[in-house]
């Protein structure tokens, strides 16, 4: 089996009946697996809600190690359209030509550390987790530096080396936050903690608790997902090593084969929702105050709507994958991500021939009935340049 | 050559002309607001949702399957809703005009 082959666990389930179950310490969820399901209960808010008690909607469910909210995430309309609007234009910056090119700058480095190893290099710990944090000063716009803090960190801000749930590694995060917020105010700059303390939102000035919460969504959402995301896109250009070459003589691809890569990998399992009222759907009944979860990996390889879903193509032109969610909630590091992925593969195939594999350990989430494989948490390669 | 119109939410009109490409692409190249084509084009994002002119509606037909499925859930979803990715750019638009959802 090929080092970046990710079979989908759900497939019969979605075949059957289009649900799966869980138990998250025991907070029971129902998976909805079909795309369609997925994107009509993304889009009705008023039935499955996302400004639930904080951390609830997250599975594995983060109920018990925080009570801060993260912001827009687990807000509903119309609060969460009035963050929404304050927070998106900063976050199309990525669409900026000089944040373009000093990313550019970033993955460059990045990969010329790789090169020059004589021996492997650890992709998760080495390669991705440095270009995340270093990508994530131009997001904050904060000094370069400040990523060696980050990267200090591991892979993981919400968890400990298992898949466990760790408080004591989410408050190192929220103490951080809290200095850099106080700093802020005291010194204030054109970084996110600023612009959002002097910002308001329907008249009122932005809490320290906001500031914090949209603060903890920008570290944590764009944390693993990222690492992830690389780490895969690196384990398939291993696999299809012809592939590096097809999109250096077609670099008009790169586009496609970046969405392909997100629908196939989908770096994030699933996200939840509380039902608020008793109600039927996708032919179930789901009772008030249970909570649904809309199964992004599994609505990707849905044969429905994507045809011979389980395999990569890289030129796939129709593509309407859900990788970065669906709806009112889509992905607010969507464009940075992108552009991260976009990068990337670009220079992959301009200075990388082959990537060979010396040893791979996986990261597979346990999902009740459903083992899934979202990524790794080694995969040690040589990266051969052209 | 086509020539393509599009009026914005805000009441601008830009009239815009190019012989390939999808309108998504041409829309994003020269600023358009409200057509961000975050997907850069392969109907995942549907931020490039427009209302074509009614009377030329047959110049484009209508919104293929994935493409419908996707507008289904889109705010204010119109008969004449279409996701510009999805329009490729030839002479038989010419003229086209085509107003931001958003």
């Amino acid at each position: 089996m090929k080092v970046s082959e990710f079979t989908c666990p759900f497939a019969q389930r979605r075949a059957d009946d289009g649900i799966g179950y869980m138990d998250d310490q025991n907070d029971h969820v129902s998976m909805l697996l079909k795309l369609k399901d997925v994107r009509k209960a993304a889009h009705n808010w008023q039935t499955f809600q996302s400004a639930a008690v904080p951390g609830r909607i997250v599975i594995p469910s983060e109920v018990d190690i925080r009570t801060i909210r993260q912001i827009p995430f687990e807000l509903d309309p119309p609060q969460h359209t009035s963050f929404r609007a304050l927070v998106e234009p900063w976050f199309k910056r990525p669409l900026e030509q000089e944040y373009q090119m000093r990313l550019n700058q970033i993955v460059s480095k990045v990969i010329d550390t790789a090169l020059s190893k004589p021996n492997s290099v650890d992709v998760v710990s080495e390669f991705a987790l440095p270009l995340q944090s270093r990508a994530l000063t131009l997001l904050l716009n904060e000094p370069f530096e400040e990523s060696e803090v980050w990267i200090a960190w591991g892979t993981h801000v919400f968890r400990s080396e298992g898949e466990a749930l760790d408080a004591d590694k989410a408050n190192i995060l929220y103490e951080y936050i809290d200095v850099q917020i106080e700093k802020a105010l005291q010194a204030p700059s054109n970084n996110l903690y600023s612009v959002l303390l002097d910002s308001q939102v329907d008249g009122k000035k932005l809490s320290k608790e906001e500031v914090k919460g949209i603060l903890i969504l920008t570290f944590a959402g764009g944390r693993d997902t990222v690492i992830n995301a690389v780490t895969n896109t690196i384990a398939y250009f291993a696999d299809y090593p012809d592939d590096l070459t097809r999109l250096k003589t077609e670099p008009n691809l790169v586009n496609t084969a970046v969405e392909e890569l997100l629908r196939y990998f989908s770096p994030l399992t699933q996200m939840g929702r509380v039902v608020t009222q008793d109600a039927d759907f996708a032919g179930k009944t789901h009772m008030e105050n249970t909570r649904i979860s809309l199964c992004w990996a599994s609505a990707n390889r849905d044969e429905k709507t994507f045809e011979k879903a389980n395999e990569v193509m890289l030129d796939r032109k129709l593509n309407p994958h859900v990788a970065f969610g669906f709806s009112h909630h889509s992905c607010l590091g969507a464009t940075h991500a992108r552009l991260i992925l976009r990068t990337l593969v670009t220079q992959l195939a301009n200075r990388v021939c082959a990537v060979d594999v010396q040893a791979a350990a996986q990261n597979i989430e346990e999902l009740g009935e459903f083992k899934r494989k979202v990524g790794f948490n080694e995969l040690h390669v040589k990266f051969k340049a052209i | 050559m086509a020539k393509i119109i599009f009026n914005t939410t805000d009441e601008q009109s830009l009239t815009l002309e190019a012989e390939s490409g999808s309108l998504m692409q041409l829309a994003v190249d020269n600023g358009v607001a409200g057509i961000d084509g975050d997907c850069g084009g392969v109907c995942s994002c549907a931020t490039c949702h427009v209302f074509v002119n009614e009377e030329q509606m047959a110049l484009v037909g209508e919104a293929g399957e994935i493409e419908a499925d996707m507008l289904e859930l889109a705010d204010n979803l119109a008969p004449n809703s279409r996701l510009c990715c999805q329009i490729a750019v030839s002479d038989e638009i010419d003229g086209l005009i085509v107003t931001v959802a958003q």
